[in-house]
């Protein structure tokens, strides 16, 4: 055992990594679940977008185009998932599970063709003087764009919410779908886009994985994250900036017990593995406590009756 | 200010199965309070909805101050001058105040500057009220105060206002009355949609009446009797309910010191709550909601069992007591809430009248169901009291409010109990239905069984009650004799004050 192979600037750095997916595909759902939706195909559309991503990047040799394709099919993913609930009054529930299982499917029939290929690399932002500055140059300075687009998008989400009026029109649909149809608002138009919008987010959240954190395709390798994420958004009151400290902490024990692992600590692997998951959903149950309630429509359908 | 501000002409409006409204016209003038009557069913609310843009209407037009008037949507009939407070407040629970009111208008100001309009508009109008405070934690008055200040600062021309006082202290009505007064005397319209009728006659200049989606007539409320209005509104001449003389019977039902915490977390608690109920008497307990109604009315029924001796009937401690050994003893009751307490919605009327007459009509044998029986009573149920429905096997939930509650009640007043607790027995039930329902439980308690009636109608209350008595935050106030109470003791009771400084006041 040699814990001092453990760089601790290193592991901080890549916690973040390993935490970006979570991250994005949380703060999507975030968003739908604040409308009043729950979308349990997280997964489904996470994969999807890992695949797409993949493969459109392979194809076009840009990363930032596979980015994009990403989140074009994780909505496109979604898009079914809204028709079938907002449209055809499916329930929730279940069409969430459905779409899950099609993404599943989907991406191993489409990432066929694809396996064992090393996709384009994206460039990490590399500032002359401040990425080269020592432990803060490789924790702030020398990541790829993405992680930093998942940390303006959970501020940005948080601000939206918070402060402007489509935000405020988004809670309100989420808190009480009757009342802001009578007020007239479009509950189904607004429900509609905060599905899209997470799907999207979800896509890039699974692109996330197979460009920039493994680099490669291989069948079912989001491994879950779609599901964290969804307990996430829970766990964290429905509030952007727990979600992202769920992320980072779901991310840096995750990160840390490999580390344990790879320097061969004597506990049992299995138990580090499930480490991450236990005392992710640990913390965010102790400070959930405080009983900010879920919105109060979450998961029921809208019909306007009269 | 003169002349016509809406004018409606031939509005029709038909659902799958119903004509909601048919060919209805009427004008409403610029600064008068125009009410709108009608029984549950009549109309009244499609009517409102289209005017506010929420229905669109099958054929009519509607003329603003000689202009057409189609709102495809709220917000279009919002920018003309159409503001509307809800019968169910639109509102949300777990917003702030001033939150809540931008989302009811068009071009909200920053946050600030609307708690600054909030706070003036509310001084302005005598309706106290915090911009910062979240609506879930408000009371029924408080919040129909976000609804009403979120109209005014719209600066409307036309107020629909649906139902407002139902949920309302006579201290709060009067404070309402006196903002509509001061708007109409600034020259807005208000349309006022109520079937309390006194309310209509002391407040309101014209009113239209509607049957049946039709209009049938319009008066002058100041000169017209609420009778001759109700007469009007049910198209036959109304029942009152009547009720016999007669003696107080032995004490049956007591209640001692009884304090119980709520099951739900934002329920109220009660404390040392004492009544006595005789056979024959019938007990009022007004109050607005949320001041230990449920609380009382779950203890009561053996959903929230307490000690042993905090209530007795006839001497025998029942406290401990489950609802089924409750109602073996003949302590039935039938809660507020039709869909999902009083009757399980997906059930058929059979299985629903199965849940509570089990025990007391013998409909269970060695475990199995006996259905047929069960059926009859059902049947029996239905014929008894006039409900409409195709037969015993429909679904509770495709019943009308109004059928469904005749339901309830009616498979507990058939069961024969000693001791019968109702909460809200005919909240959103039509007059003539209200009536029968009224008449039912005066019948029986003039075969000798023992009410309590929580209502939040006081006219209920003053119409079958003996002795009424008040709650307020899990309290209960002094009882009393219900004839001879003016409404100002009534509203001293329901505000906590003590009986003795209300009678000095």
């Amino acid at each position: 055992m040699d814990l001092s192979a453990i760089n601790p600037v290193l592991l901080v750095a890549s916690l973040m990594v390993a935490a970006t997916p979570l991250l994005l595909a949380a703060i999507g759902e975030l968003v739908v679940e604040r409308s009043g939706v729950l979308n349990l195909g997280v997964e489904g559309m996470m994969i999807t977008g890992a695949i797409a991503g993949f493969a459109v990047s392979v194809e076009t040799g840009s990363p930032y185009v596979g980015v994009l394709a990403a989140a074009v099919a994780g909505a496109a993913l979604s898009f079914l998932f809204a028709f079938l609930t907002q449209f055809a009054l499916a329930n929730q529930v279940a069409s969430g599970l459905a779409l899950t299982l099609f993404g599943l499917g989907l991406s191993a029939l489409m990432g066929q063709g694809y396996v064992g290929i090393r996709p384009p690399a994206m460039t990490r932002l590399d500032i002359p003087v401040l990425s080269d500055l020592p432990v803060v140059g490789p924790i702030l300075f020398g990541h790829d764009p993405i992680l930093y687009f998942g940390l303006l998008l959970t501020a940005a989400v948080w601000a939206f919410l918070k402060f402007t009026r489509g935000g405020l029109i988004l809670r309100a649909v989420g808190e009480n779908h009757d009342a802001a149809h009578a007020l007239g608002y479009s509950v189904i138009r607004v429900r509609v886009l905060a599905i899209l919008f997470g799907g999207a987010c979800a896509g890039v959240g699974g692109a996330y994985i197979s460009l920039i954190r493994v680099p490669q395709w291989t069948e079912g390798m989001t491994a879950g994250i779609g599901w964290i994420a969804l307990a996430l958004v829970v766990f964290a009151s429905w509030k952007p900036w727990r979600v992202l400290l769920g992320a980072y902490l779901f991310g840096g024990i995750n990160v840390l017990q490999l580390n344990l692992q790879a320097a061969g600590v004597a506990i049992p692997v299995e138990y580090l593995a499930m480490s991450p998951y236990l005392i992710t959903i640990l913390v965010l149950v102790i400070m959930s406590a405080d009983k900010s309630g879920a919105p109060a429509s979450l998961g029921r359908s809208f019909h306007a009756s009269q | 200010m003169t002349g016509t501000l809406l004018s409606i002409r031939g509005l029709t409006k038909a659902y799958p199965g119903v004509v909601a409204n048919d060919s209805v016209s009427f004008d409403i003038q610029e600064g008068e309070v125009h009410a709108l009557l009608g029984e549950n069913g009549a109309g009244k609310s499609t009517l409102v909805k289209m005017i506010y843009g929420l229905v669109k209407p099958d054929s009519g037009t509607m003329t603003w101050r000689g202009g057409e008037f189609a709102p495809p949507e709220p917000r279009a009939a919002r920018a003309t001058g159409v503001a509307m407070v809800f019968q169910h407040f639109s509102l949300f629970d777990a917003l702030n105040v001033a939150e809540n009111v931008a989302l009811g208008m068009e071009n909200p100001p920053s946050m600030r500057d609307l708690a600054a309009q909030i706070r003036s508009v509310s001084e302005n109008y005598g309706l106290p009220l915090d911009p910062d405070r979240i609506v879930g934690d408000l009371s029924a008055g408080e919040r129909q105060r976000v609804e009403i200040i979120r109209c005014l600062l719209q600066d409307p021309k036309l107020l629909i206002m649906d139902e407002p006082t139902s949920v309302l202290t006579p201290q709060e009505v009067e404070i309402l009355f006196k903002t509509l007064n001061k708007l109409k005397s600034e020259g807005t319209a208000i349309l006022y949609i109520s079937h309390k009728l006194e309310e209509i006659r002391t407040l309101c200049d014209h009113a239209t009446i509607l049957r049946l989606g039709k209009n049938v007539g319009t008066c002058i409320p100041s000169e017209t009797t609420a009778r001759q209005m109700a007469e009007m509104m049910v198209g036959d001449t109304l029942h009152t309910p009547t009720r016999s003389a007669k003696e107080e019977g032995a004490p049956v039902l007591r209640v001692n010191d009884l304090s119980l915490s709520s099951a739900n977390p934002f329920g109220t608690r009660l404390k040392n709550i004492s009544f006595t109920v005789h056979a024959g008497e019938i007990l009022g307990l007004g109050g607005v909601a949320g001041n230990g109604q449920d609380e009382l009315l779950a203890a009561l029924s053996g959903e929230a069992p307490t000690e042993a001796e905090t209530i007795t009937v006839n001497d025998k401690p029942v406290g401990h007591f489950g609802p089924n050994e409750r109602r073996e003893l003949g302590i039935l009751a039938a809660p507020e809430e039709r869909l999902g307490h009083a009757a399980a919605p997906d059930m058929s009327l059979t299985e629903n009248a199965l849940l509570t007459g089990a025990i007391r009509e013998k409909l269970m044998n060695n475990g199995f169901v006996d259905w047929n029986a069960t059926t009859k009573f059902a049947e029996r149920i239905i014929s008894a009291f006039d409900v409409r429905t195709p037969g015993p096997t429909s679904a509770a939930r495709s019943l009308s409010g109004g059928n469904l509650q005749k339901f309830v009640i009616g498979r507990e007043v058939l069961q024969n109990p000693q001791v019968l607790v109702v909460n809200q027995p005919t909240w959103g039930v039509d007059a003539a239905a209200a009536a029968s329902i009224r008449q039912a439980l005066l019948d029986l308690a003039a075969e000798g069984a023992a009410l309590v009636v929580i209502s939040q109608d006081l006219d209920e209350l003053m119409e079958i009650a003996d002795h009424f008595g008040a709650l307020n935050e899990g309290r209960l106030s002094e009882i009393r004799p219900a004839l001879g109470l003016t409404i100002d003791e009534i509203g001293l009771m329901m505000g906590g004050a003590d009986a003795s400084e209300g009678a000095a006041a």
